[in-house]
């Protein structure tokens, strides 16, 4: 169960982006190509309220807190899918970058100023055990040669964390956006987020870590994904139990045939579990436990498979309004495809949940 | 936290030096649960030893009050209670309806006389309960119940007939739904009565079940003599007293969904199957669906630790145990259709030592019933939509 303080943050999260960032904030930074995909003011105010920087020390400037506050937070946001590089930059940026020395970027992170982009997958897939981007050592750092695509918040991205491999394996690197031998294309997705594919040319870059550091970013960004993924779910389901008990059809509220009944029935207790896998993933990383490998792939596969029902199901109870642009499930459908598929969708994630059980 | 701490160490030690040998072996079938009740045969003497060191504790009934019998202990001690004894695979001493069922509804509904008289033989296992709700004409409509009770002053006499009524052949006492006013509106009019099935005019007749095995009976009731002190609850209020045990009955249901330190189905079938030169299940489409399946079991047993938790400390929706119902009974049967898959031809045997009796395709068969007993997965849904996503006309 969550604590006392972690019930008030969910709380408080939760008024913050009702209020800041309703669905139709999306509408507009989707809208408008020139925000890059992200609300620039959105993501000042998450600095503001300690969000930005949940995972950022407090001597940084941040809030010191853990992946449990991180997922109740990604969850508040996936309700009313806020238009913020919460995940790529306050997440996994920050998991990134905790080796330390970057005092000043972290506190601009925190600050909910600076937005980080993320470069692992390569080709359009996701595959961080064969990295083709490779990292060789030069003076004090290294440079970076290689491609890499579905870069998350890419187009706004101050900066890069990347993915490569060195002679040691998989590791992180951070690479500035203006570096020499860095060429980004912007690619606008169906969610209105704004991505980009990175050509590196021997670019210019800082070691962050290694596969431990690589293991810890995927797990943490991951259990993430799934938090946001459910809160995802809850907001529609909540504007799908709504339709349902207003849209009338031969004189009674649809909601009244079994039918519709059952299958909402089902997706409560779908969300319910969804929520529940993701808290104790979620707790088990925070707990460095042994099992968390396994935990937050099952809650990611989870999050993903159930965040698909509730979208494909608001969308049919809707009728031909969840087919129109101008109302909402649509676009809590587009963002849940994006959040299955990065670090991994639900089939891989479910490959590795049972390699993790031996299988 | 660290009291916590304290309980657990005292608890592993006592467990260590408590249990058995042959309780730390995990339960093969059915045959092997202790039940309890006055002509249970034990099957062997640990399996009353083990029964008697932890009924004396209190630890059969671990939340119960002490004054009753019971552990006495919270809800955190209760869940370090059940952690320990998984992790010496340690057997359930006691498996009972008076426990799961019964005894909550009477630490809420029950006068301070029938606690003092009920709970502790319940604790002790001495005492085995059936439940005597559904009719052949009042399945998931209970309310509709028409089992007869005319009162006759301190007394009633009970008249009709109850069926797929769990071990009613091996149970010393019922707790039964009757009604007491038949004009009145069918919730209003049923009261819960508690009576010894030895008493003149119970009679039972059992019924198999398709795993072969004939766990349930019908039962009949011809001019029986209820006395009016076990009357749980008030008159013509028994569909609370009912419901709410209803409650707790789902929760347990719900729980057999729960993987409990099974080994994960994926390496039994690997054993059984095979291992491709990665070190995979040799059959990928099975592997998909039990990596599916152990996906669901994950996320149920948080729900589980979860929702149970907060069911338990009454901070919780009582029809949340509705939820826990049907995942719990759907998972059940989803894990025994792998494990026939995982178990290749020999898990088609129904008779014999080596199948141990044929206890996988029996127990298989069994769980079909997990989304029947206890209130159907359509009536669950049904109390879902009504009580917890509230839609109209649900
Ligand atoms: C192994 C086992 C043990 C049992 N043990 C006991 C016991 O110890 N004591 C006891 O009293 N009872 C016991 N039962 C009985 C059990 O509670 C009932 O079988 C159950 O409530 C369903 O009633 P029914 O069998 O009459 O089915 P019905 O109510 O006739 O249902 C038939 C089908 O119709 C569906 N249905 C019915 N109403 C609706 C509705 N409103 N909306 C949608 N679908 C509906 C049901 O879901 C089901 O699929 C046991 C049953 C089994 C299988």
């Amino acid at each position: 169960m969550l604590t006392e303080e972690q019930t008030l943050l969910l709380e408080a999260a939760g008024g913050f982006f009702a209020e800041q960032a309703p669905v139709a904030l999306r509408r507009r930074v989707r809208d408008d190509r020139k925000s890059k995909g992200v609300d620039a003011g959105l993501w000042r105010a998450m600095g503001e309220m300690g969000f930005a920087g949940v995972l950022v020390p407090e001597a940084d400037g941040g809030s010191g807190l853990g992946p449990v506050e991180a997922g109740l937070i990604a969850l508040a946001a996936g309700r009313t899918l806020a238009p913020s590089p919460f995940l790529s930059s306050g997440v996994m940026a920050a998991a990134a970058l905790a080796g330390g020395g970057e005092a000043e970027r972290l506190g601009a992170l925190a600050a909910g100023e600076a937005v980080i982009g993320l470069a692992v997958d390569e080709e359009g897939r996701h595959a961080p055990d064969r990295l083709t981007c490779q990292a060789e050592a030069s003076g004090n750092g290294c440079r970076l040669t290689g491609a890499k695509t579905f870069v998350l918040d890419g187009a706004a991205a101050d900066a890069f964390v990347v993915a490569a491999a060195d002679a040691e394996g998989a590791g992180l690197f951070l690479v500035e956006g203006g570096a020499d031998g860095l060429t980004r294309e912007t690619d606008v997705l169906l969610d209105g987020s704004q991505s980009a594919r990175l050509a590196l040319e021997g670019a210019p870059a800082q070691r962050l870590g290694g596969a431990d550091l690589v293991e810890r970013f995927l797990s943490l960004g991951r259990a993430c994904a799934a938090a946001e993924m459910t809160g995802l779910a809850e907001g529609v389901f909540a504007l799908t139990g709504e339709h349902l008990r207003t849209r009338k059809q031969f004189g009674v509220e649809i909601g009244r045939f079994q039918a519709l009944q059952h299958r909402a029935a089902h997706l409560f207790c779908e969300i319910e579990l969804a929520r529940a896998g993701t808290l104790k993933a979620l707790r088990l990383l925070e707990a460095d436990a042994a099992d968390a490998a396994f935990a937050v792939a099952a809650a990611k596969a989870k999050a993903g498979q159930v965040a698909a029902l509730a979208v494909q199901e608001a969308v049919q109870m809707h009728g031909g309004m969840g087919m129109t642009d101008e109302a909402d499930p649509g676009l809590y459908m587009k963002r849940q495809r994006l959040l299955d598929r990065l670090l991994g969708d639900a089939d891989q994630q479910r490959e590795l949940a049972a390699r993790a059980l031996g299988y | 936290m660290i009291e916590l701490d304290a309980f657990r160490a005292e608890t592993r030690a006592w467990l260590e030096a408590n249990c058995p040998a042959s309780m730390r072996t995990p339960v093969a079938s059915e045959e092997d649960m202790c039940w309890g009740g006055r002509d249970f045969v034990f099957q062997s003497q640990d399996q009353r030893l083990w029964l008697e060191r932890m009924a004396a504790r209190g630890w059969t009934a671990p939340e119960w009050p002490a004054e009753y019998g019971g552990g006495g202990l919270s809800h955190d001690q209760a869940q370090v209670l059940r952690e320990e004894m998984a992790r010496i695979g340690a057997r359930p001493p006691l498996v009972s309806f008076g426990v799961w069922m019964l005894g909550p509804a009477l630490l809420k509904y029950g006068t301070e006389e029938q606690k003092r008289k009920f709970l502790p033989p319940i604790v002790r296992g001495e005492i085995r309960w059936c439940q005597g709700y559904s009719e052949p004409g009042a399945g998931s409509d209970l309310a509709s119940l028409q089992t007869r009770a005319e009162d006759r002053g301190d007394h009633w006499i009970v008249d009709g007939q109850k069926i797929w009524t769990s071990y009613a052949d091996q149970a010393d006492w019922i707790f039964c739904l009757v009604r007491t006013d038949p004009e009145a509106p069918k919730h209003l009019g049923i009261s819960f009565v508690l009576f010894d099935m030895k008493t003149p005019g119970v009679s039972t007749r059992p019924i198999t079940l398709i795993s072969g095995k004939s766990p349930f009976c019908e039962t009949f009731f011809d001019g029986v003599r209820v006395e009016k002190e076990n009357l749980v609850g008030e008159l013509n209020r028994g569909w609370d007293v009912a419901k709410y045990l209803l409650g707790h009955e789902r929760a347990m249901i719900g729980a057999m969904g729960q993987a409990a330190n099974a080994r994960p189905l994926g390496e039994l079938a690997a054993e059984r199957l095979g291992r491709d030169d990665a070190g995979r299940l040799d059959q990928p489409m099975l592997r998909a669906r039990l990596a599916e399946f152990d996906v669901d079991a994950f996320a149920f047993d948080a729900a589980l630790e979860e929702t149970g938790a907060a069911l338990a400390a009454g901070r919780a929706h009582p029809a949340m145990a509705s939820v826990l119902k049907y995942y719990g009974a759907e998972l059940n049967k989803r894990r025994h259709e792998l494990l026939m898959a995982a178990g290749g031809s020999d898990a088609l045997e129904w008779e014999g030592a080596r199948s141990n009796g044929g206890a996988a395709a029996r127990d298989w068969l069994r769980t079909k019933a997990n989304s029947i007993e206890g209130g159907t997965s359509e009536v669950q849904l049904n109390i879902i939509a009504k009580h917890l996503l509230r839609l109209p006309g649900a």
